[in-house]
């Protein structure tokens, strides 16, 4: 009995000495989510943005940490699963206790966590290009909106040195952000002055490995003699069998160029890419931009990973914006409190890494420059076209009627993010 | 300055490594192109040697038009010179020498690019790509650079080099073409060229004709034809015709031809269908084969039957990094090599799995269907922490890339034709150890009935290892063919899982030519629905038909008398 209560004794005491060790670690660290897919579908991509923060959150610490305190990164995965997202979220903000979140990729599953930042008050900084037609007090996009990608891609493929194109082939995998895209897009064109008959819409599953008639399709669609080019909203592995049957199918980019919003550096490491020069894709960041910044990025980049060959991509600048920005408005206010943070990030500007200057708004967009680049046939792009200054992100698009009436500005008098009327 | 940048990203050492084949082929080619060219014998020279200077380094201009303006001056010259310039261009090897201004072609070799003369062709020195700023051509820049080529190509000596040139033009449809094409057409002597070039002046003529008969003529020309553009041609030109005010008569040939040229193309679709239906029948049927042993023959569930799949494609990715230094890359042989070597990998990872989880499991389809999701589920994270996340890219060997195209609109690309064979070979490689090895027969003693099988001396548990081995091979050999196709990621095996067992519940569980008949028929209503339904829909519509099909024929096209029969 005795020693039983005195094994008790112990363990108790052994647990609060462990509980007053974490609380200590704790009041001494900043801890910072990361929640990107480690496996399934979207570790392809996502894999490496986690690398990204753990670069950051390692630089940040030899460089004395913030507000005096060491940086901890807190890694989960969510496994490419949706509602798994919702989950490890939750874990991350109540369990342990983050300060702010940098994850998510696909629109599906920022989603799927929104409600679960927006109930706990947390934040999240969210690095990918996505369809717009959102906005939460919670989430900081610092990846393009549809104004800052796929409206000025479609602009230069319908402009002279883009090749003048009168139809338009809109692919896209079958999900909220290629739906959307395509929407605002069909709206704009029409627009423009190119009808429906014009316009063709195609959508196919998630890893969509068999593009034969598709491709073919698209041949016999380019054939009626108007100029025809394609925007490309495919998304994640289906990329690769797409470029092969372009390649084998003989379809070259000055016949018809396919401009891609989700194919970066990284998606290209493995294709050979010598049959698909020319080919385009819009980002806001190429690692072949010209610029101290990022050379500088990529040689960190390179220490950090170990591995000379691996690529950067726009993701990962975005991921590099949101977590400077977010140091910044940290030290600016002082604490890692959520709304003292949130206040901070308004006009918060960071250098970019193509030379410029990225400023968050009070819609909870960047300002960013717009790219077109031309694939080459190692890999990277040349940029063919970029954007004079940058452009202000917009969370509803002008484009769509039922949206257009809408406005995201979360300072006052609107705080609000899907407004007609100022709240106050 | 800003191509200098770009240039030295360029001359990174990963990138130099990555591209440095593509580099050196297109050299290769570029070298042998600039020797032919050089080697004719030379025409009355238009430019002197100064003024071809001159006129290339106005090329070095920031603006795209200002190009096309040199460029079009520059064809419409016929200096023989020309043509290799602007082919240097749209190959991107047209750069500017920082020192002297010089324009220069090059050829890459590793970091060094060697400078080729615009003007002697000779090697006028070398440099890195630090000292040397690319001439930039955009997609506009390459079709107004292809067509400058095209005519100029029109008068080449080579006749192959002639019939692309018609092609080229054909394509481009620009009326201002037209007078060349006379020209051409007058010195021509070859019959078959002389057919292509009249067919591409009657396509010019319908809309540029001067009168009624050239109109009728061109019509007559077209309507033999059976080609998309040819399609392209007449309904613009019957669309444009209250327009622009044709001859009623010449509309309604017009018509005629546009209706009869459409009947052919259809038939022609319909041929493309059904080829591109074959080709994802045989994609099918590698990916279901293997199951049909694990899952057909021995009843198995078999969950991780995909990642065999997988581990066959990254064991040719091995063997591919392996021969790297020995072979030149997308080497027939690497590949030749792969598809014994990923029958033995994925067979022994068959035979460890067999020995270690599922015979322990046989009878109980549910624990079976458990253990090997899981199963499934280390396979792919083992592979993902070894190769990363991301693809790994394996190289397509020459006989593999391009494709055949036919006039009509067909394509039929060579990796899908191989494919096609290779499932055949495979197949009929099964069928025949199926039929007459000794362990085929033991295979099938076991499976139509264990116990009296076991009573005449057969080690059950052995032929099970082997079979399970030899379905997990199977698959491992389909991985080879697929990534040929696909990705090869830790994912590729989730892509083929479903369709795999549809192909084998469709088939009929347990038997072999159930399956082959039963990929290429879900092949061919796939391809049948996809242009009409789309992608999406064609998938959920074969899935409601399968079910549906389970309904009334519950074992599928054949049902097989054995073990299933027992069970």
């Amino acid at each position: 009995m005795n020693k039983k209560l005195q094994a008790l004794v112990g363990a108790g005491a052994l647990a609060v000495s462990a509980m007053a060790m974490s609380a200590a670690q704790a009041a001494e660290t900043i801890k910072v989510g990361v929640l990107h897919s480690l496996s399934g579908t979207m570790a392809i991509s996502e894999t490496t943005l986690k690398d990204t923060v753990l670069m950051l959150v390692d630089d940040l610490n030899k460089n004395g940490g913030l507000l005096g305190k060491e940086v901890e990164a807190v890694v989960v995965d969510p496994a490419s699963d949706w509602p798994l997202f919702a989950e490890k979220a939750r874990e991350l903000i109540e369990q342990e206790q983050v300060d702010v979140v940098f994850g998510c990729w696909t629109s599906v599953s920022r989603k799927s966590v929104l409600p679960v930042f927006e109930e706990l008050n947390s934040m999240l900084f969210y690095p990918v290009q996505y369809e717009g037609e959102e906005s939460s007090r919670n989430v900081f996009y610092t990846g393009a909106a549809p104004n800052q990608q796929a409206i000025p891609a479609v602009d230069y493929l319908m402009s002279e040195d883009g090749g003048s194109a009168e139809r338009i082939v809109l692919l896209g995998t079958d999900y909220v952000y290629p739906r959307t895209t395509n929407k605002i897009l069909r709206s704009y064109l029409n627009g423009k002055g190119i009808s429906d008959e014009d316009i063709m819409e195609n959508y196919t599953p998630f890893g969509h490995s068999d593009w034969q008639s598709i491709v073919a399709d698209v041949k016999a669609f380019a054939s009626a003699g108007k100029k025809t080019a394609v925007v490309s909203t495919i998304n994640g592995d289906a990329n690769v069998p797409f470029y092969k049957e372009l390649a084998n199918q003989g379809i070259k980019a000055e016949d018809i160029p396919v401009v891609a919003f989700s194919v970066g550096e990284e998606e290209l490491a493995g294709i050979d890419t010598a049959p698909l020069v020319g080919h385009l894709a819009a980002w806001n960041y190429f690692q072949s931009v010209e610029a101290d910044a990022n050379t500088a990025f990529i040689e960190k980049w390179h220490a950090f990973i170990g591995d000379e060959s691996r690529v950067t991509n726009d993701p990962m600048e975005a991921t590099y914006i949101g977590f400077n920005m977010w140091k910044q408005a940290v030290e600016q206010a002082g604490t890692t409190e959520v709304d003292a943070v949130r206040q901070a990030m308004y006009g918060q500007e960071v250098a970019n890494l193509t030379g410029g200057t990225a400023v968050m708004n009070t819609n909870h967009h960047l300002s960013k420059p717009v790219l077109i680049g031309e694939v080459q046939d190692d890999g990277q792009f040349d940029i063919v076209w970029e954007t004079d200054g940058t452009v202000v992100g917009d969370a509803w698009s002008d484009f769509l009627p039922e949206s257009a009436k809408l406005t995201a500005d979360w300072t006052y008098p609107w705080v609000c993010g899907n407004c007609e009327k100022p709240m106050y | 300055m800003r191509n200098d940048m770009f240039s030295v990203l360029r001359r990174s050492p990963f990138l130099a490594q990555q591209s440095r084949k593509a580099f050196l082929c297109l050299g290769a080619f570029l070298v042998c192109l600039i020797v032919a060219v050089f080697a004719l014998p030379e025409r009355a020279m238009a430019y002197s040697d100064e003024e071809l200077r001159n006129v290339s380094e106005r090329l070095n201009v920031k603006s795209s038009t200002q190009k096309i303006a040199v460029i079009e001056e520059m064809a419409a010259d016929g200096d023989p010179r020309v043509a290799p310039i602007l082919r240097a261009m749209l190959d991107g090897n047209l750069y500017v020498r920082d020192s002297d201004e010089h324009v220069v072609i090059t050829a890459k070799q590793g970091k060094v690019y060697s400078h080729i003369d615009i003007v002697s062709g000779e090697v006028i020195g070398e440099s890195g790509s630090k000292e040397i700023s690319k001439i930039k051509v955009n997609n506009r820049l390459r079709g107004v650079l292809r067509d400058a080529l095209a005519t100029l190509n029109l008068f080449s000596p080579d006749l192959a080099v002639r019939s692309n040139a018609v092609e080229q033009v054909m394509d481009a449809r620009d009326p201002a073409m037209l007078p060349l094409l006379l020209r051409a057409i007058d010195r021509e002597e070859d019959e078959t060229l002389l057919a292509r070039m009249e067919l591409a002046k009657a396509t010019m003529a319908l809309a540029a004709g001067e009168n009624t008969e050239e109109r009728l003529a061109a019509i007559d020309v077209l309507a033999s034809e059976t080609t998309p553009q040819i399609r392209a041609v007449l309904s613009q030109f019957v669309a444009s015709a209250d327009a622009e005010g044709f001859e009623p008569e010449v509309v309604a040939a017009a018509k005629d031809a546009l209706k009869s040229v459409e009947g052919r193309l259809s038939t022609w679709q319909t041929v493309g269908d059904v080829y591109r239906g074959i080709s994802l029948g045989s994609v099918l049927l590698l990916a279901a084969v293997g199951l049909a042993i694990t899952f057909g023959v021995m009843g198995v569930i078999n969950m991780a039957h995909g990642e065999m799949i997988m581990i066959g494609a990254y064991t040719t990715f091995m063997v591919q990094q392996a021969l790297g230094s020995i072979l030149p890359s997308g080497s027939a042989w690497s590949l030749a090599i792969s598809v014994p070597a990923a029958f033995l990998v994925a067979g022994a990872v068959g035979v460890v799995i067999e020995r270690s989880v599922i015979r322990f499991l046989y009878g109980r389809p549910l624990e079976t269907l458990l253990a090997t999701w899981g199963v499934s589920l280390v396979l792919q994270q083992a592979i993902r922490t070894i190769f990363g996340a991301t693809n790994q890219q394996v190289m397509a060997p020459d006989f593999m890339s391009g494709a055949v195209e036919f006039s009509t609109g067909l394509v039929l690309t060579y990796n899908r034709l191989w494919i096609i064979l290779f499932s055949v070979i495979v197949v009929a490689g099964i069928a025949a150890v199926l039929r007459y090895t000794a362990f085929g027969l033991q295979m099938r003693a076991v499976t139509q009935n264990r116990r009296m099988a076991g009573s005449v001396g057969i080690r059950t548990g052995y032929v099970d290892a082997l079979t399970f081995g030899l379905g997990s091979g199977i698959a491992g050999i389909a991985g080879v063919a697929l990534s040929q196709i696909s990705n090869v990621s830790p994912n590729l095996g989730q892509t083929y899982i479903i369709d795999s067992f549809m192909v084998v519940v469709f088939g009929g569980v347990g038997n072999l030519w159930g399956t082959v008949l039963g990929a290429f028929s879900l092949g061919i209503v796939n391809k049948f629905l996809e242009p009409v339904a789309g992608a999406v829909l064609a998938k959920i519509f074969v899935l409601i038909a399968l079910i549906l099909f389970i309904q009334k024929r519950p074992k599928g096209l054949f049902a097989l008398k054995g073990r299933a029969v027992e069970a």
